[in-house]
């Protein structure tokens, strides 16, 4: 029998109204790594702020190496052993003092330690625990100068000087390339050695098949499912993370007019394989896959935000290579970013201003501005989509995340486009809106082509007359949304078994351009 | 009704006082209620309200320009030196001062869009050179006809007559002379830089970029241009005010213009508050400039000695800050904190 290192029976916790996890039972054992898997909102960031001390649970009993533990704040859930390894891993080092001082930054704030700092005494201490992480660095470079793998490593050696009981790390391999993750995972498989219980946080299919043990998966707040049989179950797995509750929108699929925009050859990573795709015009495409699956890069090839690492696009048979959203925007090709308050939103702008923001320039003469054009556009739009408002002289702030999202959409509805890009649209937006948005959105399809990027397969299978699985930046499968085989699109989503999986350079895709 | 009190408060406090302060130094100060009292006041804001119309075109963008108040001592420098040294006439004097507040706004706006320097810093750097370059063709002297040149003559050329009008002409209105040329060209300037932010497209871009770049990048407008124009339409209205300052002087005074800085960023800053828009605007930056030209010329008439100026104006400073970003917060709803 393992031990137990760290049992939660019952937590609960609500912000306001949004029950965000609704009685979490979980046991994360000494020498285990435990995946974690759940979809944007699942309440996974939440279970982990209470773990870190970030978040009172309302109800619930943690219990830690077998004592109950009640974290006052950050500091006190480090010191009793849960330690956390953020998803930005600059939040974990100090990028602008050197590799020793970071390691050895908490003896210094340490009681008893001296005024001055003895150099010579850190960066032999420092040594030490780079030694014993394995990590063969001059400590005394600067951290900014390392590559994205070596912080990463000092953030989880930071955090491992302080001995902890369990160790969570959230998306860890999320900005790290194929190699820089490998040497990730040996120091994970020498932490477990240890015995230091191990939660780890991921969407990468390729990841989990790599270090896990066990595979918890959650939605909507609760522990939707649990596999620890040899070999795990990992359709299972992600099959309970996304879930599928019968869709009541029925969909008679469309196969579409002439091809509008035609994707050959198209590489979204220096290593990743080619991706050929045609969009025709009428027909609304969702394009599915995980977190990390190059959705959302795709969506910024697209759109002109990031250059494609090879291949061609047409638009309308012509060649369609934009320089960035100005250019894509002219040429007809729209996007509703995902994130909406950080891509969208204009916050100081009332629900006219915030619709009409793309075609200012259709609503002005001489540069002009005509208020009354702009109201009456976007107050045909708001009754189109169905937007619940006193009047568009309303603050985009007083409106519902679900009401929202629809002004953010209704932007792109205002004018004809020819490829129409949606990613993530219905990201944090309640179902009575959802289904509001996604019949506009297949009502008004005529005319152009629709991409629709979602996680979620419940809302591919929503909106979409075909739909398309990418994994690791690849197309996997793709189905007309007619008796679609759900174990089988679940399958595609999970990605093909791959012992060794060898994924694509993940690089940051520069979104601002222009 | 309390939240409706509020509301009002927020929206019309400022100007209620501005007409308060107007009513009280009537009654109090002899003659400040008088056509040529009013004028002097106008005359008195002019060349910041410009400089502080420019800042407000950067603040929009969500930017800050920290170099007008040396670019409106360089043009004023500039200007002396193409008339006096290089007899030159008023029309070059005032294209070189306005190519020159153009150029020293692109070079802030490369600074920060294409170099990544944060605003504040890169447009002190360019404040600190320009203070040291403006003195260095003449050895950091102040200019005048009949100064002596480092190579031993002696400086002929001198202000023209009608570079001097720009600074000295008034023109009739009710009464002989009453109206100073500077305050037409601010008037007008405010004007068009109101009709600019707030009816123009270009404008709301602008706004839009001050409040979610990314946002604004997102739907297809140039961000990084919008920027740099708006550098480039500080440093233009810098520059008018520098020329306008030293059609007033009559002399490249090397000296003046210390305080426009500071003035014409709590100018801009003050306008915050004034009816309750809790952002730039160019009618709020031009009451903002007003209202502390009437303070201080109010108590300058009942006596106030002249170092209560600076103290008055922080006072009105912090208290249209705590205005703007207090109350206004807490009515929700437009801005989300």
């Amino acid at each position: 029998m393992v031990e137990v290192t760290c049992k939660l029976s019952g937590l609960e916790k609500s912000f306001g109204r949004n029950h965000v996890l609704r009685g979490i039972d979980l046991e994360l054992r000494a020498g285990e790594v435990t995946a974690l898997m759940g979809a944007n909102g699942a309440g996974k960031s939440t279970l982990v702020k209470v773990l870190c001390g970030y978040h009172f649970a309302d109800a619930g009993v943690i219990t830690l190496g077998g004592a109950a533990f009640e974290p006052v704040d950050a500091a006190d859930a480090i010191s009793k052993g849960v330690v956390t390894v953020h998803q930005s891993i600059d939040d974990g080092v100090i990028p602008d003092l050197d590799v020793a001082t970071n390691l050895t930054l908490d003896r210094l704030t340490e009681p008893g330690a001296g005024l001055f700092v003895n150099d010579r005494k850190l960066r032999r201490q420092a040594s030490e625990v780079a030694r014993s992480m394995g990590l063969t660095m001059d400590v005394r470079t600067r951290v900014a100068d390392l590559d994205v793998a070596d912080r990463q490593m000092i953030a989880i050696a930071r955090a491992m000087a302080r001995a902890p009981k369990l160790l969570i790390l959230d998306e860890p391999t999320s900005s790290l390339s194929a190699s820089e993750a490998e040497r990730l995972f040996a120091l994970i498989d020498r932490l477990r050695a240890e015995g230091v219980a191990i939660l780890y946080i991921s969407h990468r299919m390729s990841d989990i098949r790599r270090v896990a043990d066990r595979i918890v998966s959650m939605r909507d707040g609760a522990i939707s499912g649990l596999f620890e049989t040899d070999p795990l179950d990992y359709v299972g797995a992600v099959n309970a993370m996304l879930g599928h509750q019968m869709t009541e929108v029925d969909i008679e699929p469309v196969s579409g007019g002439d091809a509008i925009l035609e994707l050959n050859g198209v590489r979204l990573f220096e290593e990743s394989p080619a991706i050929n795709l045609s969009a025709r015009e009428g027909e609304v495409i969702a394009v599915t896959g995980l977190l990390g699956s190059g959705t959302t890069e795709l969506a910024e090839v697209i759109f002109g935000l990031a250059a494609p690492a090879d291949g061609t696009m047409h638009l309308d048979g012509a060649p369609y290579r934009p320089s960035g959203a100005g250019a894509a925007v002219s040429s007809g090709v729209f996007m509703s970013p995902k994130d909406r308050a950080v891509n969208a939103v204009v916050a100081d702008f009332d629900i006219a201003n915030n619709m009409t923001l793309p075609f200012l320039k259709a609503f002005s003469r001489f540069s002009f501005l005509s208020e009354r054009a702009q109201r009456q556009a976007a107050g045909d739009m708001i009754g189109k989509i169905g937007v619940v408002c006193q009047s568009d002289r309303d603050g985009i702030g007083t409106l519902s995340g679900g009401n929202q999202q629809k002004v953010m959409i209704g932007r792109w509805l205002l004018k004809a486009s020819r490829v129409l890009l949606l990613d993530e649209p219905f990201q944090g937006v309640d179902i009575g809106a959802r289904r509001d948005i996604g019949q506009y959105i297949r009502h008004s399809a005529e005319g152009r082509t629709t991409l629709v990027f979602v996680a979620e397969i419940d809302e591919a299978l929503e909106i979409a007359d075909r739909i398309i699985v990418l994994n690791e930046a690849e197309i996997v499968g793709e189905y007309i949304n007619k008796n679609v085989d759900l174990n089988s699109l679940v399958a595609d989503v999970s990605g093909p078994e791959r012992p060794q999986a060898s994924g694509p350079e993940r690089t940051q895709a520069q979104v601002m351009a222009g | 009704m309390n939240k409706n009190a509020l509301d009002l408060a927020i929206r019309y406090g400022f100007l209620v006082l501005l007409f308060g302060l107007a009513v009280f130094f009537s009654f109090y100060a002899s003659g400040f209620a008088s056509p040529r009292s009013a004028v002097f006041i106008f005359q008195s804001v002019a060349i910041t309200g410009i400089l502080a119309l420019g800042v407000t075109c950067t603040l929009v963008v969500g930017g800050f320009d920290l170099s007008i108040g040396s670019v409106a001592t360089s043009a004023l420098m500039l200007s002396a030196y193409s008339m006096v040294i290089l007899e030159q006439s008023a029309a070059v004097a005032v294209i070189l001062c306005l190519a020159m507040g153009a150029f020293v706004g692109l070079i802030n706006g490369l600074l920060i869009v294409k170099m990544r320097v944060p605003d504040l810093l890169a447009t002190l750097g360019m404040m600190f050179l320009l203070i040291g370059l403006q003195r260095i063709p003449t050895q950091g002297n102040s200019i005048a006809t009949g100064m002596s040149l480092p190579d031993g003559s002696v400086a002929e050329g001198t202000f023209s007559a009608a570079f001097l009008w720009l600074g000295r002409h008034r023109f009739d209105l009710f009464l002989d002379r009453l109206l100073p040329v500077p305050v037409v060209v601010f008037v007008l300037i405010a004007l068009i830089i109101w009709l600019f932010l707030g009816y123009t497209r270009h404008g709301r871009l602008m706004y839009a970029i001050g409040s979610n770049e990314r946002a604004a990048g997102l739907v297809g407008t140039n961000v990084q241009r919008y920027k740099i124009v708006a550098y480039m339409i500080s440093g233009m209205l810098a520059s008018v005010g520098g020329i306008l300052l030293a059609a007033r002087l009559g002399r490249g005074d090397i000296a003046s213009g210390n305080n426009l800085l500071l003035d014409s960023v709590a100018a801009a800053l003050i306008g915050f508050a004034v009816l309750g828009a809790a952002r730039p605007n160019a009618f709020g930056t031009a009451a903002g400039a007003l209202f502390v030209g009437i303070l201080l010329q109010g108590l300058t008439m009942m006596n106030a000695p002249y170092y209560m100026q600076d103290f008055v104006k922080g006072a009105v400073l912090v208290a249209a800050l705590v205005f703007t970003f207090y109350l206004s917060s807490r009515r929700g709803g437009r801005r989300t904190a």
